[in-house]
């Protein structure tokens, strides 16, 4: 056996390689961060955010389309994924042994672990092939795909932390099933689906690959959900992908607003769980 | 005082509403089922044209409608490889220091970053790869190994600053988060009980990592690198973005290639016929590999952290950290 002295100093080398590698990965977010800003913050000002891109060369142009896109695809994403993945969640909860309920909890681990841009495939091959042309409409459904299995695991978690003593309480008062879900065992689960909600709209809010494949882009305001629409992270890709500077630097301050909304409701969602943790 | 109002009992009148959440439940069923058979349905075509030997050749020439996997499934696996040698050892280091180093009051702020960085979308950092890595890369890392080991097959040709390197250095930049999370969980669940006999033993705190929490977390640890490699896989637009797209087997690690990712992005606009049958069957082998990987890696996962019984009630695995990260998500 090696000395105690060695054991000792190799222990302290290795804990501190692994005290290096935290700070590499926290390291990493700053880098990232920084740039953002620093890169961002000359580009962004109120005109940007609300005035139509201009074309190359052009000076002012802005995001404002790509904003109003963007909120409007999640928007319809959330409208169709919350319901439903509640109301999935529900059953789960409800009868969770049945055959149904293991086959549909299968399926959303299926839905988790496929990569977006399969689901921006599929929304592509039923959606813009058979219309014939890219909309928001096929945007938000892209992303209210990717985000009912997240509602849906959330919520079934969120819904079996309520006692099952107060179900029985409520049974035992003469409400419904029905009842007792609505009145009693969503209400108590609210905090609880809202952090799910919330990580989920951040979720879908930077997603890229499905929305291009089903909304494009434009670079005109959407008039209809049936036209292609404008949204944040495609507009980061294509102008990064650009060869204007000026585009380059619009993708910038783009990312800045992006990130900023993206890490502002993850923040929100981490204060949401430990303001609660605390009260119980 | 009499109650003169009849109350209408609830007469076991659910109405449709059981009907209703069933419905929800098995739509997510129909809903997966028909995202398989549409992407089956739509490689079909390239299917029957080149069959298996889809896998075994190297031209993509749309010009003359013929299509090959093999540079885009070997820029996958090669640019995924190098992210999870990258971020394996990092994220599984971070993993240690976070659960079994790190003073109680840094714990939480310093994990919670770990799970801000897996928030930052993929597009931004294909922004940050392009514009901030690239460039250092192209001048820095990749001039050294240009001149000084230019004479290995792997470095050989000009640093360009995207290529295949690059894109591995993004993507684990990407998939440390998932690495260190669930990592982290899974050491998390490993018993107290063991640390503290180790420690009676006589062993230095790193001895207790190395020879019992590591060894008894290695089937979750190993989980946690494939949840990372299945990630990798995945990634589209950030690798899009840093790889240059050129759609051949790559010289060296530091010209440019193709991931089955970046090519169905940089191709599906413009594609149709036998073109798009083409990438779509490039997508069913994605959807594949990466629905394997992910199933392995999450029941290995799940294997760990529920299979050590002692250790849940005084250290909870934090089954929403597990969940997050279980997804190819982002």
């Amino acid at each position: 056996m090696a000395s105690k002295k060695l054991r000792k100093a190799t222990g302290y080398l290795l804990e501190f390689a692994c005290l290096l590698s935290a700070l590499l990965v926290m390291l990493t977010l700053c880098l990232i961060l920084y740039y953002i800003f620093r890169r961002g913050i000359a580009a962004v000002n109120i005109p940007f955010l609300t005035s139509l891109p201009t074309p190359v060369g052009e000076p002012g142009g802005g995001i404002g389309n790509a904003l109003i896109g963007s909120a409007i695809m999640v928007g319809i994403g959330s409208l169709l994924a919350i319901p439903f993945g509640i109301l999935a969640a529900i059953y789960l909860d409800q009868n969770p042994k049945s055959k149904l309920a293991a086959a549909t909890r299968f399926a959303n681990r299926v839905l988790t672990g496929i990569p977006s841009l399969i689901i921006g495939l599929f929304v592509f091959t039923v959606l813009v092939l058979r219309t014939g042309n890219y909309s928001a409409l096929a945007g938000g459904i892209a992303l209210a795909v990717m985000m009912i299995p997240i509602i849906t695991l959330s919520a079934e978690e969120m819904l079996r932390l309520v006692p099952n003593s107060w179900r029985e309480a409520s049974l035992a008062l003469g409400a419904s099933k029905k009842q007792t879900v609505l009145m009693l065992v969503l209400p108590a689960a609210t905090g609880g689906l809202v952090v799910g909600i919330m990580l989920a709209v951040a979720l879908a809010a930077g997603q890229t690959a499905p929305v291009l494949l089903t909304a494009l882009t434009s670079r005109f305001w959407l008039e209809n959900l049936q036209q292609p629409a404008a949204s944040l992270p495609v507009l980061i890709y294509t102008y990064a992908s650009s060869p204007f500077p000026d585009w380059q630097e619009q993708a910038w301050g783009a990312a800045l607003v992006l990130v900023t909304t993206i890490l502002a409701l993850n923040v929100a969602a981490q204060l949401f769980i430990a303001v609660r943790n605390r009260r119980l | 005082m009499a109650a003169t109002k009849q109350t209408t009992r609830p007469q076991n009148g659910e109405g449709v509403f059981p009907y209703l959440t069933a419905a929800a439940a098995a739509l997510i069923l129909l809903l997966t089922g028909s995202i398989l058979l549409v992407v089956l349905w739509g490689a079909w075509p390239a299917w029957q044209a080149f069959g298996p030997a889809f896998l075994a050749t190297s031209v993509w020439d749309p010009v003359q409608n013929l299509y090959g996997a093999i540079p885009a499934v070997f820029g996958t696996l090669v640019t995924s490889l190098i992210a999870l040698a990258l971020a394996g050892p990092l994220g599984i280091g971070t993993a240690i220091f976070l659960s079994e180093l790190a003073p109680p009051w840094l714990k939480k702020p310093a994990s919670f970053t770990v799970e801000l960085l897996a928030a930052v979308p993929s597009v931004v950092f294909g922004l940050w790869g392009l514009f901030v890595l690239a460039p250092w890369f192209r001048v820095g890392p990749g001039q050294f190994l240009e001149t000084n080991l230019g004479f290995l097959p792997l470095f050989q040709g000009p640093s360009l600053g995207i290529g295949v390197l690059t894109a591995g250095l993004v993507l684990a930049m990407m998939i440390l988060p998932t690495i260190t999370a669930i990592s982290r969980e899974v050491i998390r669940a490993v018993p107290q009980e063991l640390r503290e006999a180790m420690f009676a033993l006589g062993s230095t705190r790193w001895e207790m990592i190395a020879k019992v929490v590591l060894p008894t977390g290695k089937v979750g640890i190993t989980g946690a690198l494939l949840l990372g490699l299945g990630r990798s896989f995945g990634e589209a637009i950030a690798v899009t973005m840093v790889i240059g797209n050129a759609n051949l087997i790559p010289s060296s690690l530091l010209a440019p290639a193709q991931t089955i990712a970046s090519l169905i992005v940089n191709e599906f606009p413009e594609a149709f016929d036998l073109q798009l049958s083409a990438l779509l069957l490039l997508g069913l082998l994605l959807f594949i590999i990466t629905l394997a990987v992910n199933m392995i890696a999450v029941w290995l996962v799940q294997r760990t952290t529920q299979g050590i019984p002692s250790s849940q009630e005084k250290r909870p695995v934090k089954r929403r950290t597990l969940r997050r990260f279980f997804s190819n998500g982002q």
